[in-house]
């Protein structure tokens, strides 16, 4: 296999070398949103600042929830809570696919041992009004990653389209690493291994995902953020108003995990959530091209 | 003749849309450099660039060409038209008779210039089902990021750009140099011709010739399965898509881990298959060997042991994947699933699945009492038919609905012909896929077509052009194939008037099966059959629908006008209602009865005494459904009316002649009309 010593053969070194690499590419290395999200792509550092044509480059970890995909700690491939190492660049780079290669290498995946691949994925969130263009990064016949150059957002034709690459943290670790079960990963090199840190927590998780979430209180809670989300927009803060957006859209997974809303309550939860996110990047736009804004931020 | 060659070489362009964009480019090459007669086009294609190359001519010629103007008396502002549309000025123009004449010289071109003015607008307006936007100074679109542009005319560069205004086209401009393999030979090379691009892309690990690489990867894969004493499921989708995904195929095989041989053949096929774009191969015995081959895209310095390695494991974590399903999905039986039907929707207008098997259950009683089936089996097959859509499984691959039914359905104890009912009644999806044989497969396969149909024309949506959402076309192809290949006796009309009654679908029934006969008549054409006799007869479909008594009275009819009476039968026929429709436009149906009196002519006496013996038979033999005996007796006027024709004028000059005359012809019309609407056959 690859020369020893270049593999990535801990969980949280993985994670260290690609903020190095990113952080090298000039990408703000970021911490993870404070709020439950789906993917990386809620991120305001991603939806938000994808939307207009100031150039920004970022790179941050985000814990992602999926209520949905828990299964109590059973499954070895599948968790409900996992991480996503996500990389924003826009304008996209010319070298974009040449980049995210370089950052397999670090991470210690030779492009001449291994089998990469580009395959076809054309990205959308229908939540977010949002879609892209790109690929699945296969890796011998493993996903491990995915390739976006953003089109919309907020069902806004982009101004400069970004290239946005989302990293499945832990199917990657679990590929570099050579286990079979996520829990068996190698957390920290010193003897932590991931089910440690995680497996009671998917067990609980899972119990309220599916069984113990009041649906009711949950409901009425994205009823609340919708409306708080609306106020804030009035008020055209587009920040504290994505936030909710962010919320409802939670809420909404934990509904839909608890397996109380019908096909067609579903596309209106959906529609509701994507009626937001437009709100909040129109907002956001709004407030980058203001002359006060604009002047603050010159460099 | 100058040899072009252009290639366009981008990021990773989707497998299922290269060969098409491959074909536009060379359409829209052809079109473009119209005037220099492009030849001998060939096209490459694979997952980094689309290319062509062809000879034209080494340019144009100047011409001169005449435009006739306004009248010299026109106008003014019709001249200063003229003027305007042609660029030109009116010292330019000369007099011949009324009119200004301007005379034009074409310039002439050189191929470079013309390729160069052309190639940016083909480029622009390239017909990609999806393009997009990168970077950030141009709006120029491609299907992925577009990198660099080869175009070269016997070896010299044909510059242009894709700047337009601001715009920087991505600062693409055409050039000499393209790419080879992404990992096996990175960097630029500069090319000099289509074989020196060809050869260099092969030395660089690249085959650009779609047919090659498809035929390298079908070679592999026998060569590699065969080795090893296996044989490889033909696949003929997944090697086009492979292709598609590869510049330097390389074939191998892996090992399936033994744990998960107890699958059912087809959940490891598909999951191999969807997920994974790898080849079943079975063992000598034709059982499914615990191995896989796909295609790799790179010759790896260990030889391949990573890769094979790597997706041996990711194949382990799939079928882990299918089999979480199949244990989960047989914990519960396909019966315990019913209820939850409800809560899926088939279609927001016409309900959930569950409304849907309450009517599949029974429309397929009832067609089981015409087909010869168990009734209480093809009921409990139809209960059960769309039970798996509510499966682990069936929500992971769509593509096993019916399938893992069955598997279910079997676990469960049913009755195996219940079990391959509920997996075959979605059967012939498609053209290749064969019609079940079973007699319960048989009508649930047929209630599920015909509730379709019904249910989908009772909303209106109907297909229109090429549209057909819904598929109702296939469905209605679907019944056809099954009454015609099983050779059913099935009155479709009543079935289906039935059906939409006891659903309150108000009367679309006839529109239905009208539908449907069209549908056979466009299936008969498409097998070089007598279509328009089925047209013919098609007016005596109504109101049973019996498609194989259609179609029987169709053969009959064919097989008549293959003979020599039948042939010239049908031209005394055309003479007939050729006259009568002349006559009949000038004073209305001559259809009143015939004044025996008035028979002067003995050929006229013999064709109505002829018409009086046969008339009766026939309707008496078609009564009978036997068509081929009817045709017998009508063929035998055919002497009759040649007789007519040849010795009897019809249009005479007393009327009362004339109009019985006319009145026998139009017997003859009716007494043909009892067979098949004759004015319907072509040819």
């Amino acid at each position: 296999m690859d020369a020893p010593g270049t593999r990535a053969d801990s969980f949280q070194d993985l994670i260290l070398r690609l903020h190095q690499f990113w952080g090298r590419q000039g990408c703000v290395i970021l911490q993870p949103y404070d709020m439950e999200v789906g993917a990386g792509t809620f991120h305001p550092a991603t939806t938000l600042r994808s939307l207009g044509r100031r150039a920004w480059r970022a790179a941050y970890v985000q814990p992602s929830r999926r209520p949905s995909d828990g299964r109590y700690g059973e499954n070895p491939n599948r968790l409900q809570h996992y991480y996503q190492y996500q990389v924003i660049i826009k304008p996209s780079p010319e070298d974009a696919q040449a980049l995210l290669l370089d950052s397999y290498r670090a991470i210690g995946l030779d492009p001449l041992l291994h089998d990469f691949r580009f395959v076809e994925d054309d990205w959308e969130s229908p939540t977010l009004g949002a879609w892209g263009l790109g690929w699945e990064v296969w890796c011998d016949g493993m996903e491990v990653g995915q390739f976006t150059y953003f089109q919309q957002v907020g069902g806004i034709p982009v101004a400069v389209p970004s290239f946005e690459m989302t990293y499945g943290l832990e199917r990657l670790a679990m590929y570099v690493q050579g286990v079979e079960n996520v829990f068996d990963l190698d957390f920290n090199g010193a003897g932590v291994r991931y089910g440690d840190v995680f497996l009671r927590a998917e067990r609980e998780y899972s119990a309220h995902n599916f069984e113990h979430a009041d649906t009711a209180m949950l409901a009425r809670h994205f009823a609340d953020a919708e409306r708080e989300c609306a106020s804030l927009l009035r008020e055209r803060l587009a920040l504290p108003a994505y936030d909710q957006c962010i919320k409802a859209s939670h809420l909404f997974n934990l509904l839909d995990a608890r397996g109380v809303i019908s096909v067609a309550e579903r596309a209106s939860y959906i529609a509701r959530v994507r009626a937001l996110a437009k709100g909040c990047c129109e907002a956001w736009l709004a407030g980058e091209e203001t002359p006060a804004h604009a002047t603050a931020l010159k460099d | 003749m100058p040899e072009l060659l252009l290639e366009l070489f981008s990021e990773e362009i989707p497998a299922r849309m290269q060969a098409r964009a491959a074909e536009d480019l060379a359409r829209s090459i052809a079109a473009a450099l119209g005037p220099l007669a492009p030849a001998d086009m060939q096209s490459f294609y694979g997952p980094r660039r689309i290319a062509i190359a062809c000879s034209v001519r080494a340019g144009v010629e100047a011409s001169r060409s005449s435009e006739r103007g306004p009248r010299r008396n026109a106008p003014e502002q019709a001249l200063a038209g003229f003027l305007r549309k042609h660029g030109a000025a009116r010292e330019q123009l000369r007099e011949e008779g009324d009119f200004w004449v301007l005379d034009k010289l074409i310039p002439g071109t050189d191929a470079a210039d013309l390729i160069a003015r052309q190639m940016p607008d083909v480029l622009r307006r390239f017909p990609w089902p999806k393009s997009m936007r990168w970077g950030g100074t141009s709006s120029f679109a491609w299907v992925r990021p577009l990198r660099r542009i080869v175009c070269l005319l016997d070896g010299a560069v044909v510059p242009f750009d894709l700047r337009d205004g601001d715009d920087d086209g991505h600062g693409l401009a055409a050039g000499d140099l393209t790419e080879g393999h992404r990992f096996l030979a990175p960097g630029a090379f500069a090319v000099r011709s289509a074989a020196h691009w060809l050869e260099e892309l092969r030395a660089r690990f690249v085959l650009a010739d779609p047919a090659e690489r498809r035929a390298m990867i079908e070679a592999g894969l026998h060569g590699q399965s065969g080795a090893s004493g296996m044989t490889l499921v033909e696949d003929a989708g997944l090697l086009d898509e492979v292709a598609g995904l590869v510049e330097w195929p390389v074939v191998m095989l892996g090992r399936i881990d033994a744990a998960y041989m107890d699958l059912p053949p087809e959940v490891m096929q598909v999951s191999m298959r969807v997920n994974q774009r790898y080849f079943a191969l079975r063992d000598a015995d034709g059982e499914v060997a615990p191995w896989f081959a796909f295609v790799a895209n790179i010759e790896a310095r260990d030889g391949g042991a990573a890769i094979v390695a790597g997706n041996e494991r990711v194949l382990r974590a799939r079928f882990a994947d299918a089999r979480h399903f199949w244990d989960l999905d047989r914990a519960q039986t396909l019966e315990s699933r019913v209820p939850a039907l409800d809560s899926v929707v088939f279609e927001a207008r016409l309900g959930s699945q569950g409304d849907r098997v309450r009517r599949l259950m029974q429309v397929a009683g009832i067609i089981a009492g015409e087909v010869g089936a168990d009734a209480d089996h093809a009921e409990r097959a139809a209960r059960l038919a769309k039970a798996d859509l509510v499966t682990g499984m069936v929500g992971e691959f769509p593509e096993l609905q019916g399938v893992m039914g069955r598997y279910y359905a079997l676990h469960d104890g049913e009755d195996a012909p219940v079990a391959d009912a509920v997996r075959d009644h979605y059967a012939p999806k498609g053209p290749a896929d064969s019609v079940p044989a079973a007699p319960i497969s048989i009508a649930v396969a047929l209630a599920d077509k015909i509730d379709m149909l019904a249910a989908f024309f009772a909303i209106g949506e109907k297909p229109s052009g090429s549209g057909d959402p819904f598929a109702l076309r296939r469905a209605a192809l679907g019944v056809i194939r099954i009454i015609r290949e099983r050779g059913l006796r099935l009155n479709l009309g009543p079935l289906i008037a039935d059906h939409l009654f006891r659903n309150r679908w108000g009367s679309v029934g006839p529109e239905i099966c009208d539908f449907i006969v069209e549908r056979l008549r466009v299936q008969m054409r498409a097998e070089g059959a007598r279509h328009d006799v089925l047209a013919a007869v098609a007016g005596f479909a109504a109101p049973a629908y019996d498609l194989a008594l259609l179609l029987a009275r169709t053969d009959a009819v064919a097989a008549m006008l293959q003979t020599d009476d039948g042939a010239n039968l049908l031209a005394g026929y055309r003479r007939a209602a050729n006259i009568l429709r002349i006559e009949e436009r000038r004073d209305g149906p001559h259809d009143g009865p015939i004044a025996t009196a008035l028979l002067e002519q003995p050929e006229e006496s013999r064709l109505a005494f002829k018409l009086d013996l046969i008339e009766p038979d026939v309707a008496q033999l078609i009564a009978e459904e036997n068509f081929p005996g009817a045709m017998e007796f009508l063929a035998s006027l055919r002497h009759a009316l040649d007789a007519f024709f040849d010795a009897v004028t019809v249009n005479d000059a007393r009327p009362e002649m004339r109009r019985n005359r006319l009145r026998l012809l139009a017997r003859v019309r009716a007494a043909m009309h009892l067979a098949a609407d004759f004015s319907k056959i072509e040819g």
